[in-house]
């Protein structure tokens, strides 16, 4: 994915757009304008924009947000929002305490 | 840490399937949920299914899933509900959260059967309380017996958008409108008819501008939008909703498998992020299986068939039958998964405009557009034919799998043939005698009894009805007509209510004869004492 688009070529400037305000990622409460400014610092990969903005890290891990982003990005690369791969999955897949994730029994003994 | 042959992860349609065929042949099997309720969508869906009477057509949904269950008991599954995946690791061990414990767990094969999410799209004021999920406002209606609002606007004319629609009419909220920025119907034109005919106006070509409202949606604004996507001027309008279902796909639940390892791929037409898998559905890990709408978005019906056939190929990978079991006892069921893939809505013809039928009648433009089929169009179907005394008139005009209403009726009138997907064809030699099984067997609420009193000078017509209170015998209303306009006033002449017709009462009202093909629902008020 990171030599979908070549990182050296310019892509233009970030230019503001009347719905940066609207939130894209409600966990986090992420807006567009954000993740469209986040392309232009050169965060092109999902797992770039999660690291540098948090939009899809929240109680949801990006199962609403994950296509919108996708289709962000796309639009500001000129790319199919196809060819970008989605986030890493990484346990746990539902969100949990960490009293509970320290809580480990092995089921029948 | 606990072992069994199979674990099967989801229990939805697909994951009750598969682990049903796993443990009829010998596997120790247990399914994990999430929820506090095992069926999966299936307890949510209330309306009868399609297909054909050996895959369960004309059951409601809920019904399906109680007889999975049951199955899944008698065959010795083990059911923990309650119970979240958190990991799916190397050498098929998993770890769930349940009761505040992390708790390990060893398949020898696994089913992944853990179902999709609701798609959201963003408009301005799309985070106000009050936009939520079809899904989920199914969830609230169906499982919690709660109104998810008074006023509704859906977006979104897939069959989700529709079969919600009808039912949010059901629990009694007002549908102010089903928006589709596509310009045509995209589910069932019967779930669409069904909604017209009630009076909710299609506004297709349409999307969401703006939700607005003090803290919750209060108001909401659409726009036509042209080919290539731009607003057109002066095409705005409002209306005041509390709620906004949004109805806009589903993307596949798939984190565990990519987690695992499988090689995944990003496929549209199958909603989103796959894994790749073969006939069997198994992924490129050996020993781990999909079935449902974690492969790929498709329907319940389909999704049971795949969870059989992963199930079986699950005993042969463990050697509990052999590959020519596996191939011989698959093939049955692919062949039941093709018929259901038949039709203009099957896979193969997703985006296609179709503009004939497979018997070369023109598919109803005015449904596409509008919702109902014109009065116009109606006579073209096979199933609509103007005949002396009680009869049948199907309004069934696209090629769906789906032939209850052929199996329902005693006297042969109504015939589909071989082909599942064929419209039903009402045989001229009428012998019918009004029992009514067909108007309640079809799952799409598309035939009606006719019965033209030339004599008199009025006629009855018999529609399905599933709406309470039900008014009584001599009620006075107003009849609707395909598009819900109101034609003329109506008196109740009857109304059944039998067991064989499974909650779909039957209603019939008395209208001018010029009004038989006309008159489609019926609308009253239910006296205050």
């Amino acid at each position: 994915m990171s030599d979908l688009k070549d990182r050296s070529a310019f892509i233009g400037s970030y230019i503001p757009q009347a719905d940066d305000d609207m939130i894209i990622c409600r966990c986090e409460e992420i807006t567009k304008g954000e993740i469209r400014k986040a392309i232009y610092d050169g965060m092109y990969t999902i797992a770039e924009i999660r690291r540098y903005l948090r939009a899809g890290m929240g109680l949801c891990q990006g199962q609403t947000c994950g296509k919108l982003v996708k289709t962000i990005v796309a639009r500001e690369l000129k790319i199919s929002p196809n060819e970008i791969e989605s986030a890493v999955s990484r346990a746990p897949m539902r969100p949990l305490e960490m009293k509970v994730l320290a809580n480990e029994k092995k089921a029948g003994e | 840490m606990k072992r069994y042959d199979l674990i099967v992860v989801g229990a939805g349609p697909a994951g009750l399937s598969a682990s049903i065929e796993a443990a009829k042949r010998g596997l120790s099997v247990i399914v994990f949920d999430e929820n506090a309720k095992p069926g999966g969508q299936l307890f949510k869906q209330i309306h009868k299914f399609f297909g054909s009477k050996e895959h369960k057509a004309k059951i409601r949904g809920f019904k399906i899933g109680e007889e999975l269950l049951a199955e899944a008991t008698k065959a010795g599954v083990e059911v923990m509900l309650n119970a979240a995946v958190a990991g799916l690791y190397l050498d098929k061990e998993i770890t769930i959260q349940k009761d505040g414990e992390i708790l390990h767990y060893k398949g020898d094969s696994i089913i992944v059967a853990t179902g999709a999410s609701e798609n959201m799209v963003t408009f301005d004021g799309w985070t106000l309380p009050g936009v939520i999920g079809a899904g989920a406002a199914q969830t609230m209606m169906n499982l919690h017996h709660v109104k998810p609002g008074n006023k509704v606007l859906m977006l979104g004319s897939g069959n989700v958008g529709l079969v919600v629609s009808y039912q949010l009419l059901q629990a009694g909220c007002e549908v102010v409108a089903i928006v589709d920025a596509l310009p045509r119907v995209g589910g069932y034109g019967v779930h669409a008819a069904k909604v017209a005919r009630c009076g909710v106006p299609f506004y297709l070509s349409h999307t969401i501008v703006k939700a607005q409202g003090d803290g919750c949606v209060q108001k909401v604004s659409i726009q036509e939008v042209n080919a290539s996507w731009n607003y057109v001027e002066g095409t705005k309008k409002e209306f005041e909703v509390d709620t906004i279902c949004l109805a806009v796909g589903l993307s596949p639940m798939s984190q565990l498998l990519k987690m695992a390892g499988a090689d995944m791929e990003e496929n549209p037409a199958k909603g989103g992020t796959v894994p790749i898998c073969d006939e069997f559905g198994e992924t490129s890990i050996k020993g781990i299986f999909v079935a449902g709408d974690v492969s790929g978005i498709e329907e319940a019906s389909s999704a049971m068939i795949e969870g059989r056939i992963s199930g079986i190929a699950a005993a042969q990978y463990l050697g509990y039958i052999s590959k020519e079991e596996l191939t011989e006892q698959a093939k049955e069921q692919e062949k039941a998964l093709q018929t259901l893939r038949q039709g203009m809505f099957g896979p193969q013809n997703r985006g296609k405009a179709i503009t004939n039928t497979e018997e070369g009648y023109a598919i109803s433009e005015s449904l596409l557009n509008r919702g109902y089929i014109a009065e116009e169009e109606i006579t073209r179907y096979p199933g609509v034919k103007k005949l002396k005394g009680i009869h049948p008139v199907i309004e069934c005009s696209q090629n769906i799998p789906c032939n209850p209403c052929q199996d329902s009726c005693p006297k042969k009138i109504i015939q589909i043939g071989e082909k599942i997907t064929s419209l039903p064809v009402v045989t001229e030699e009428t012998a019918c005698i009004g029992c009514g099984m067909c108007v309640a067997s079809c799952s799409g609420q598309s035939i009606f009894l006719l019965d033209e009193k030339e004599a008199e000078g009025y006629t009855l017509i018999t529609m399905p009805y599933e709406f309470l209170p039900l008014p009584e015998k001599g009620t006075k209303g107003i009849a609707l007509d395909r598009s819900g306009k109101e034609v003329c006033t109506a008196v109740v002449e009857n109304i059944k209510t039998v067991a064989a017709y499974d909650h779909t009462n039957l209603l019939t009202i008395q209208v001018p004869n010029e009004m038989g093909m006309k008159a489609r629902f019926f609308k009253w008020k239910q006296e205050v004492v």
